[in-house]
């Protein structure tokens, strides 16, 4: 079974755990040496990430899961825990996303000037390894162990190379993310429970709730834990206060990673696990998780509007989009769920790219309260390009992934929920109102006074190389799903359509199959495009 | 001439068989004890490094043994020894191990406790050398008579440990108040023993036994009497004087002063190593006598573990002496080890193993700590303040790694063993369909979380207004080569545990 792109697989966990290994002993190496083997590491799950990726289709799949190796490490008897890798439809674009935004981290990283790189570059090895880890286990178990593996470089970056207010935000994103952790690894082993201890395995658990059916009040506890266990760590509204704190303290390449990939673990455990096995329990919380994703998003986006300091936007509406996802995840259809996967997708990339602009900005202007800056857009012409279309592409623009995301969603979530689109739509206003606003703000009009004695006498540049290129990376990205959103939609769209849970007739009553699939439909229309 | 003539028929009895061999790791430890005090005689000028030197080898010579033998021989076969006294199964040698590793740690700390006071030194390996030698036998004893004389040999070793640093007026005070709440503890135990004993021997009763109390004889006569008063307040007494020794609340009173008291070294041991013997003892109480009582034993102890879990977390967050945060965390994590207990009684088979494990990871955890704690620990070794931490990650980033690492496992952090022992934990839990219990223990995790990682913010994450003159008022950290190859091997199985549990899943 363990072929060579299985091989390749597990590879993109180890090379960046073994560059963490290599930079830990070799702390006293030249800062070139150190930044190397930090490159290393994020330029291999990278490549893997897009070799794998590419070839996915072609790939021997079973059980829709391609590149399959599984590892014994002495549980698997006792709890049916083993370590099983493979990459499904739905896991392979977010595996990629997670090795791009990995990379253009990473860069971001080698380039930072921290204080004590290696130490800095060591604990975001780990973080990728555990990233490319989540997205790569089978076995439900390890899918959470990668998670907390890589949530805890989170934490100590925060509290060491943060911003103001580091102390406390660590310590609040810390306690905050443990009790979502903790409520969502409950629920995990409750499903071993309700599974009747079929293990961890994920394709078993598949099977098992195929042919068995889990009671319906076991299903409604088990989605609750995981629902709000995940939804902690998505920062679902009311839930979401450590998040943008936490972004504003972390140092930028943790944001990045943090804000664009981790964070997609719990809305990916949403649709890869609990409503595959749940599906009674989802219908159930349906209604509440609606209102919830309404909050994020209405609730939220007007807080954004009252933000001042660009980070903690930033942050606030990285928050807000999270609402979007959630409303996809709750129309309960193949169209709703895709859309809720293209916009994790598109939104890892956009998110990060924000962090590495507002990064940018600040490099310039000494400040992240918009009220202090102005200008810039005469002095920094393509990073205020750089800047306005990253912008565009989070407000949801024709031409950027997240349009198709937000539109299949909304598509999908007319058919069930109609009168939840119009608020849902009001969101993108809201989101485009304090977009627009923060880029008139930073790069339009005169400088402010304060930028204007902060900056007397000081040459101010525009972007640079080091800070280009993952902009560069993360834009690509974009612009590529945005024109051309059957590469990604094509293997979310056959993973969805092969489960029996998402079909029409087990959740709804009146539509047909065939109306279902408006996210591959529009995906041809525009490739013809 | 009767008498004389049992006597030489039990002798007999004894010296024909192979009994003695069955228990030659405590023999061989309190000959090592012996040898130690003939060292200390002898050795003159070199008893300094001659006495540690020859306690740490010799038990590392008797656990590379005992973990050779593993395995090998069948322990069932055995069966009971000393006309009952003795049962050594699976769980007991694999507690034997448990704490003749802890023990050895315990000597280890004691090396870098001792260097830093002008104490005596021989009598502390001494001490450790017996007490571990009793934990032994209390892991296997099958009989109320043979627990309770193995308990006194260990707790009265502990009186004096705890009270081992007498020039610190809080060593004297702990010692004293372990020696007051012990005797009570032990007066409540011998008294529940002394009842089972007369509620099992009345004659008038079904299922009486003149050795009444055997476990076994005792476990027959409580399944064919569950409704005994007599035999219920003794049982019920008997769980109190062990949740005594595992600090379970209500009887926790003794452990934040005693904690803080007594010697490092000591309170490692006594966090550990008598905790983990107050679980072998309940391990084996619940499975054994006690078995038949489950319908009290159940809702008794699942009070007791929310009570535990949720007093030594909320307890430990308002604290800034790290020993008392480690023996107020020290009671949550006695509270999780409950939740096995119960599971264990509900029919889990699983959940002892569970127990064992988790025990094992608060060792290696615990004794990261405890390594650490000892090298930043000052001459007035009750005095260790989390504000000692204060930017160690700058001032020695080996040790702030170390406890990072510890720590981390303490709180139940994956990668790390103790969130794989807490997983296990969980599992039985859910076995055992305790759902209110898992909402306390994982109420607790993230009430641990505050504490565990304000310590580590402290050593870590160095405050912005920190003065800059201040930093150089503190000396500098020296870690000897040996020393730190111990706390890297400790991290390191700490981390190995929680990636790879070969042989500990299936249960050994």
């Amino acid at each position: 079974m363990t072929d060579f792109n299985s091989l390749l697989l597990i590879l993109a966990i180890v090379i960046p755990l073994a560059a963490a290994v290599a930079l830990l002993f070799g702390q006293k190496l030249c800062p070139c040496a150190a930044k190397f083997i930090a490159g290393i590491g994020f330029l291999a799950p990278a490549a893997i990430a897009l070799w794998l990726w590419g070839n996915f289709g072609e790939a021997a799949k079973t059980a829709g899961y391609a590149y399959m190796s599984q590892y014994d490490l002495g549980m698997k008897d006792t709890l049916g825990i083993s370590l099983y890798l493979g990459l499904n439809g739905i896991s392979a674009p977010l595996f990629l996303l997670a090795g791009i935004v990995g990379l253009a981290a990473g860069w971001q990283a080698i380039n930072a000037k921290a204080e004590r790189l290696p130490q800095y570059l060591l604990l975001l090895l780990i973080m990728q390894a555990g990233l490319m880890g989540v997205f790569a286990s089978i076995d439900i178990f390890f899918f959470y162990f990668f998670h907390e593996l890589a949530l805890i470089p989170t934490f100590i970056m925060i509290g060491i190379w943060g911003g103001a207010g580091r102390r406390s935000a660590a310590m609040e994103m810390t306690v905050y993310l443990t009790l979502g952790a903790m409520l969502s690894l409950l629920g995990l082993i409750y499903i071993y429970k309700a599974s009747d201890w079929t293990g961890f395995d994920l394709i078993a658990l598949r099977e098992y709730v195929s042919a068995h059916s889990i009671a319906d009040a076991v299903q409604h506890n088990i989605f609750g834990l995981l629902l709000f266990g995940f939804g902690i760590l998505v920062s679902l509204f009311p839930f979401h206060s450590w998040a943008p704190r936490g972004y504003a303290a972390a140092p930028t390449a943790n944001a990045m990673l943090h804000a664009g990939v981790l964070k997609k673990f719990g809305l990916y455990g949403l649709v890869q696990i609990a409503v595959p096995l749940l599906p009674v329990g989802a219908l159930e919380w349906n209604p509440l998780l609606i209102w919830l994703a309404l909050g994020n998003i209405l609730f939220i986006g007007l807080v954004t509007i009252a933000q001042r300091d660009l980070k903690l936007m930033v942050g606030y509406s990285s928050v807000m989009h999270m609402g979007y996802i959630f409303l996809g995840i709750a129309t309960l259809s193949v169209a709703g769920v895709g859309g809720a996967v293209i916009l994790m997708f598109a939104h890892g990339l956009s998110v990060a790219l924000m962090f590495v602009l507002s990064t940018a900005v600040y490099a310039r202007t000494g400040t992240y309260d918009m009220r202090d800056m102005g200008g810039l857009g005469m002095k920094a012409p393509l990073l205020a390009g750089f800047f306005v279309a990253a912008t565009m592409a989070s407000v949801g623009l024709p031409g950027f992934a997240n349009f198709w995301g937000e539109f299949t969603i909304f598509m999908a979530l007319w058919k069930d929920h109609a009168w939840a689109v119009a608020p849902a739509v009001l969101g993108i206003i809201i989101s485009a109102i304090y977009g627009l606003r923060a880029a008139a703000a930073i790069f339009m009009g005169a400088p402010s006074e304060a930028f204007q004695k902060a900056s007397a006498g000081k040459a101010i540049g525009d972007i640079t190389r080091a800070e280009r290129i993952p902009a560069i990376i993360l834009i690509i990205g974009l612009v590529l799903v945005g024109f051309w959103p059957h590469s990604i939609s094509t293997s979310i769209n056959e993973e969805l359509m092969g489960d029996s849970v998402y079909q029409p007739k087990v959740l709804s009553t009146v539509q047909t199959p065939a109306a279902a699939t408006p996210a591959a439909g529009h995906a041809h229309e525009e490739s013809a495009s | 001439m009767n008498h004389s003539e049992l006597l030489t028929q039990l002798s007999e009895q004894y010296v024909s068989t192979n009994q003695w061999c069955a228990l030659w790791p405590e023999i061989a430890l309190a000959l090592l004890a012996v040898l130690v005090l003939l060292i200390d005689l002898f050795a003159g000028r070199l008893r300094a490094r001659a006495v540690p030197f020859a306690a740490i080898a010799g038990q590392v010579v008797i656990f590379a043994v005992l973990l050779g033998k593993l395995g090998t021989c069948d322990p069932a076969d055995s069966g009971l020894l000393f006309s009952g006294m003795i049962l050594p199964t699976t769980l007991s040698e694999v507690m034997r191990l448990f704490f003749l590793l802890a023990s050895i740690l315990v000597c280890w700390l004691g090396m870098l406790y001792l260097r830093k006071q002008d104490l005596p030194r021989m009598e502390f390996y001494c001490l450790t050398l017996i007490v571990t030698a009793a934990l032994m036998l209390l892991g296997q004893s099958s009989n109320f008579v043979m627990l309770f004389v193995a308990l006194e040999t260990v707790t009265i070793g502990f009186y004096i440990l705890v009270s081992y640093g007498r020039n610190s007026i809080f060593s004297l005070e702990g010692g004293l108040k372990y020696l007051v709440l012990g005797g009570t503890s032990t007066a409540i135990l011998l008294f529940g023993i002394v009842l089972l004993y007369g509620a099992a021997g009345d004659p008038s009763l079904p299922v009486h036994s003149g050795d009444s109390l055997n476990f076994l004889a005792l476990e027959q006569f409580l399944a064919a009497n569950p409704n005994n008063v007599l035999a219920k307040v003794g049982m019920v007494l008997v769980l109190c004087g062990v949740c005594f020794k595992i600090g379970a609340v209500p009887f926790q009173i003794w452990i934040p002063d005693v904690y803080q008291g007594a010697p490092t070294p000591v309170t490692a041991f006594l966090a550990v190593s008598s905790k983990a013997a107050g679980f072998i003892v309940l391990i084996n109480l619940v499975t054994g006598p006690f078995g038949p009582m489950a319908s009290l034993t159940v809702p008794l102890l699942s009070a007791i573990t929310v009570v535990t879990i949720l007093f030594g977390n909320l307890t430990a967050l308002g604290q800034r002496n790290v020993k008392r945060v480690m023996g107020l965390s020290g009671i949550a994590h006695a509270g999780y080890l409950l939740l096995g207990i119960v599971a264990l009684i509900q029919g889990v088979e699983l959940a002892a193993w569970a127990v064992i494990f988790y025990l094992f990871t608060y060792l290696f955890g615990s004794f990261t700590v405890f390594g650490v704690m000892s090298h930043l620990a000052g001459p007035d070794d009750e005095n260790q303040e989390v504000d000692h931490y204060v930017n160690l990650a700058r001032r020695q980033p080996f040790l702030a790694g170390v406890l990072a690492i510890g720590l981390g496992s303490l709180a139940g952090i994956p990668p790390l063993a103790g969130f794989i022992g807490k997983v296990f934990l969980f599992v039985v839990a859910f076995q055992a369909n305790l759902y209110l219990l898992l909402g306390v223990a994982i109420l607790g995790v993230v009430i641990s979380i505050y504490y565990y990682f304000g310590w580590m913010r402290e050593a870590f994450f160095q405050e912005q207004t920190w003065p800059e003159g201040k930093e150089e008022q503190l000396a500098p950290i020296k870690v000897c080569l040996p020393h730190k190859v111990a706390m890297a091997a400790l991290a390191i199985i700490t981390v190995l545990l929680g990636i790879y549990q070969g042989g500990f899943g299936g249960g050994f």
